[in-house]
């Protein structure tokens, strides 16, 4: 298995206020890793500065073997990086079809490419609401609309900062399962959130970072068979 | 008076949508890259400017009125790329200085090649007269201002409703870095926003100059306004410029010609005279006050 995305010793700021001090990650193709740590350990930062929104100071970033550091969000996406965010960060002024027709594309050279009518597939609720507004949904439909919108570029990547969030139960539970159905199809993830049990049951291997350091690394079952590291780092 | 009504309505109608070649471009700007361009006005002027001068040279408005629109979206872009992108990061009051001081190079420019005095521009000769329209005369000239700019108004709309272009400007007016994120290159797409924005600027600016003085210092007056235009229409929504045109161009047009007469059936002819104009004169911003007070992001806010 070739490695995807590879992050080594990266350290990042915010202007003066250095955020990432060493941050190293590998996902091969195919497998799904997650990035955990409490609030503020610098999980999101680390999203932010693969996706090129920050510079890095020191490290480098390399995606299917090329750096990309320095490259600008634009030409990181069009490499295949398809980012779920924080907040999910809906397009008010766009319907719901524009948002999957908008930036559809086949990055990945999917042979069976996500469309509008396979995403609506898999989240028939989007199909009802087509032509409502961004801002018009529930935040569980906005969270769907996010991945579906992030699945129209069919990434080689696809990345989910806090994939359930603020969800209700039964959402979250659909969410999990979408995960696991792109998992099952070879999607490429990478995800942060707080429900570390659903995690170890959907992904191959974990990072948790503490102030902007990478801590523990390892398998889903190193960390389902050592709880300490749950409440050492997680605080769960 | 029904008559009178009916011909300022549509003179509110012309004015409107030609507020709207220049507010569409300016709250895209701004909306999209946060950006206040007060030199917008300037690239107006400079479109009727340059349209003069080509109507004169050519002897044909048609040919004016492209070269002007092209000569425009060339050095809209060349400002953008030299200048302006440097801008985008600054905080408005920057941007607010610099463009500024390009109105004082662009107006100085002006004066330089085409003097002082303003320029007479003529509307094409087969459309000077009146026609004859429901029972009264109107300029054909002015009908064709109507036409065009509800021509262009309609197919800007489509472009921006329609097409995955727009989807794109209107989501890297919303969400600039969510656009990025997902492949747009927002940067490059400003370009091509910006010089689509210069060349309706042009297009105005040739329209209105046979109605209007072709005159330096003509591009001020005109951007005040356009900013009170995006402003009650929401910053960043191409469907509230519309809006909002229509409605400072009908508010400002109807206000002037009927208020004094309005006003003189109620109070005395003196209190009238003195009171209708200046009331007219501020009522587009009694209007803006008015809708912000009741939606502070105004009519259509293209941000969440």
């Amino acid at each position: 298995m070739s490695t995807l995305l590879d992050i080594r010793h990266v350290a990042a700021a915010y202007g003066e206020s250095q955020v990432l001090f060493d941050i190293s990650l590998a996902i091969g193709e195919g497998e799904v890793a997650t990035l955990l740590g409490r609030n503020g350990m610098g999980k999101t930062t680390t999203i932010r500065a693969i996706c090129g929104f920050i510079p890095l100071s020191a490290g480098c970033i390399e995606f299917s073997g090329a750096t990309i550091a320095g490259d600008r969000p634009a030409q990181i996406a069009k490499r295949g990086i398809a980012l779920v965010p924080e907040g999910r960060q809906i397009f008010p002024n766009l319907t719901v079809k524009e948002h999957l027709l908008a930036f559809a594309a086949n990055r990945s050279g999917n042979r069976d490419p996500w469309t509008v009518a396979k995403v609506f597939s898999v989240f028939p609720q989007l199909a009802e609401r087509a032509n409502h507004l961004g801002n018009q949904l529930s935040g569980g439909e906005q969270q769907m609309l996010a991945i579906g919108r992030a699945l129209t570029t069919n990434p080689r990547l696809l990345i989910l900062d806090e994939a359930t969030e603020g969800l209700a139960p039964l959402i979250r539970e659909e969410i999990w399962h979408c995960l696991a159905s792109l998992r099952a199809v070879g999607q490429t993830i990478l995800v942060i959130d707080k429900y570390v049990q659903r995690l170890i049951n959907l992904a191959d291997h974990h990072t948790i970072i503490e102030k902007g350091r990478g801590v523990w690394q390892g398998s889903s079952a190193a960390l389902d068979a050592d709880h300490g590291i749950w409440h050492r780092h997680l605080g769960v | 008076m029904t008559q009178l009504v009916i011909e300022q309505a549509l003179n509110g109608l012309q004015f409107g949508l030609m507020l709207f070649l220049l507010a569409a471009g300016l709250t895209l700007v701004f909306g999209i890259m946060d950006m206040i361009n007060l030199s917008h006005g300037s690239l107006y002027m400079g479109g009727a400017y340059l349209g003069a001068a080509a109507t004169h040279a050519s002897g044909s408005f048609l040919i004016g009125m492209l070269t002007s629109m092209a000569g425009m979206a060339v050095i809209g872009v060349l400002l953008e790329i030299t200048l302006l992108r440097k801008l985008y990061q600054r905080d408005h009051l920057v941007q607010v200085l610099a463009t500024f001081a390009l109105i004082l190079i662009a107006n100085e420019v002006v004066r330089m090649l085409w003097g002082s005095k303003p320029l007479m521009l003529n509307p094409p000769a087969n459309l000077a007269g009146p026609v004859e329209l429901l029972g009264f005369s109107y300029p054909a000239y002015r009908l064709l201002i109507i036409a065009v700019g509800i021509t262009v108004a309609g197919l800007l709309y489509l472009l921006v409703t329609r097409t995955r272009t727009g989807m794109w400007v209107r989501a890297g007016a919303s969400n600039r870095e969510m656009a990025e994120v997902l492949g747009i290159n927002v940067r490059r797409l400003f370009t091509g926003v910006f010089a689509l924005g210069a060349a309706l600027c042009a297009l105005a600016g040739i329209l209105l100059g046979p109605l209007l003085a072709v005159q330096v210092g003509m591009g001020e007056s005109i951007l005040i306004l356009s900013f009170v235009v995006i402003v009650i229409g929401g910053i960043g929504s191409i469907r509230g410029a519309l809006i909002g045109s229509l409605l400072v161009g009908s508010v400002d047009t109807l206000g002037r010609a009927l208020l004094p007469t309005l006003l003189r059936s109620v109070t005395a002819p003196e209190i009238a005279r003195q009171l209708g104009p200046a009331i007219a004169s501020i009522l587009i911003y009694l209007l803006m006050a008015g809708i912000l007070f009741w939606r502070p992001q105004g009519l259509f806010p293209a941000r969440g």
